[in-house]
């Protein structure tokens, strides 16, 4: 079983095309307008909603889209595209093991404001050969550059050591990701990027960003939003769990005892 | 089949976690305990998060004892009077232990806490059956009867006040003792994802001194209303009871538990005990290596 979407939120993907009439009213203005215009950015993803049902194993997203270049100019060759879909952000304590009279305990804990709970980021070359650091930062283009808000304000030393175990955790259970040529542009108009969501994703609003870079610059960006959230059966049980915790328990308990008794009455029969 | 588990959050194999479930029912069956120390740190090793796995399997155990309860009370096996008291013990020590676990969760210290009970209450167990269970089969061997001794309870246990009668238990001892003895598996239920039916059972033929004819009986009872009542305190403070995964585990456990009572028949106990400790040390002993070698993981996440 692949856990892609039901077919009703692919559906909606396609609803919001982008709007033909501006390029158009562009090309024509274009001998009026300077040759310096900046190129502009028409993104879209194949999936505005993923649903969680019950056999969800993961998605892939595809995000692609045009460059457009004002006044018919040629494309340019060195133009670089980095897609970055982001997880909404949480505050987190991480706690650290050390060993204490020979068992690992946790010891030393620190707080982190606001870390992405999804980041993958892909892009057309590795993204420290096309742009800056300044810009990488600015832009949080690689998982290294996240701003993720260390709370304690003293030690950096220790704020580094904190944050590269939390990324490591991240990294390795597929939170966080980074595709070098993860990006593939056609013609120097077109790209696509596939970018693999995994079962184990958070529920909430993610936001695909796509940023088209020359000589080292951002020179435009573009947002869409993508809702992750649970539905049917899964969604029902996930709320009644919350909202409703005496009557879920309850329930659980009910469904334990009919069962043991169905069983004990069944294989009773079975003997005689 | 994958299946995708709401409140753990991730897909599981369907099939793994009913036979997980039918492995521990078998056992259960076999040996008239909850299997809850078997199926909470096996869940863990297979990724469920460790909240999920404790409060999931308490409605697991209380679905694979009601047919030994059942079946115990039908022959009179059961003594309700000490069942309830032992009941009523075990639901205020599930209160407490949830609030313990509250405490703990919030200190970070969660994560050690539960796995040092594993290694010292399944360790000593363990020892003391398997002792008991080789003497007696030495016994055997040389061909001579087993001295019985007389039952008597702990001198402790005569010192208590307001003494009841339990008759069917043929005792007459202070309600406060079996009090504690339910309220400290109450408190191991919550923590440890467990019945407590391993400590109950020796607990109660050895420090309150009942007979043995309403031991298991009794030992069912009690774990049944417990468990029942953890499920309500993790529904309601950690909300991490997994309906799903609860469900799937139901499926596999309480068919394993009549299939585990059949096999239970052809064999000798002293064999069946016998095994039960060698099951009971290697979990303890896993659980004490996994503490002192050094983690997959040394940092963890905890959101706020």
């Amino acid at each position: 079983m692949s856990g892609m979407s039901p077919k009703g939120a692919r559906r909606c993907a396609f609803q919001k095309r982008p709007k033909r009439a501006k390029p158009l009213l562009l090309l024509m203005l274009a001998p009026l307008l300077i040759s310096a215009e900046s190129p502009r950015l028409v993104p879209d993803v194949s999936q505005r909603k993923i649903e969680i049902i019950y056999s969800f194993t993961g998605a892939e997203l595809l995000l692609f889209g045009a460059i457009l270049y004002p006044g018919g100019r040629a494309p340019s060759d060195d133009a670089q595209i980095a897609v970055v879909v982001k997880g909404p952000s949480e505050p987190v304590l991480i706690r650290e093991k050390r060993k204490i009279a020979g068992m690992w305990v946790n010891a030393d804990s620190s707080d982190f404001r606001s870390v992405p709970s999804f980041y993958a980021l892909a892009s057309s070359k590795p993204v420290s050969s096309i742009v800056d650091t300044r810009t990488a930062v600015i832009y949080e283009l690689g998982i290294d550059n996240l701003q993720l808000s260390p709370a304690s304000g003293g030690d950096r030393a220790e704020d580094r050591r904190f944050e590269a175990g939390l990324i490591d955790l991240k990294r390795r259970g597929g939170y966080y990701s980074e595709t070098d040529r993860g990006v593939e542009i056609s013609e120097g108009v077109l790209y696509r990027a596939r970018i693999a969501i995994p079962a184990r994703v958070p529920v909430g609003s993610y936001t695909a960003e796509t940023f088209l870079i020359e000589k080292g610059r951002v020179i435009a960006a573009a947002t869409r939003k993508i809702e992750i959230h649970k539905s049917g059966m899964e969604a029902f049980v996930a709320r009644a769990a919350e909202r409703h915790s005496f009557v879920y328990g309850l329930t659980a308990v009910l469904l334990s005892l009919a069962l043991g008794w169905a069983a004990s009455a069944a294989f009773k029969r079975l003997r005689e | 089949m994958d299946l995708y588990l709401p409140i753990a959050g991730l897909s599981v194999n369907i099939l793994v976690i009913i036979g997980l479930g039918g492995l521990v029912g078998i056992l259960s069956g076999m040996f008239g305990v909850g299997g809850g120390f078997l199926t909470t740190p096996l869940m863990i090793f297979y990724g469920i998060p460790p909240a999920v796995a404790v409060a999931s399997s308490a409605p697991q155990i209380t679905g694979a004892s009601v047919s030994g309860v059942l079946a115990h009370g039908n022959r009179g096996g059961v003594d309700y009077h000490m069942g309830a008291v032992l009941a009523a013990g075990g639901a205020i020590g599930s209160v407490i232990g949830g609030f313990l676990f509250r405490l703990l969760q919030d200190v970070g210290q969660i994560d050690t806490v539960v796995p040092v009970m594993y290694v010292v209450m399944l360790g000593g167990i363990g020892i003391v059956m398997a002792r008991d269970a080789i003497g007696a089969l030495c016994l055997q061997w040389r061909g001579e009867q087993p001295r019985s001794s007389a039952k008597r309870h702990h001198p402790l246990i005569a010192m208590l006040p307001f003494r009841w009668r339990f008759y069917r238990s043929g005792l007459y001892i202070s309600p406060l003792a079996p009090l504690l003895l339910g309220f400290a598996t109450g408190v191991m239920t919550v923590l440890m994802g467990v019945g407590g039916g391993f400590i109950l059972v020796p607990a109660m033929i050895y420090i309150l001194g009942m007979s043995a004819r309403v031991v298991v009986g009794t030992s069912l009872f009690q774990i049944l209303f417990v468990t029942a009542a953890t499920t309500l305190v993790h529904a309601m403070t950690t909300q991490k009871v997994d309906l799903v995964l609860t469900g799937l585990l139901l499926i596999g456990s309480v068919t394993g538990a009549q299939l585990g009572t059949r096999f239970a028949m052809k064999m000798k106990p002293e064999y069946l005990r016998l095994i039960l400790a060698f099951i009971v040390l290697v979990v303890a002993i896993r659980m004490l290596l996994g503490l002192t070698w050094r983690p997959p993981e040394i940092f963890t996440v905890q959101p706020l």
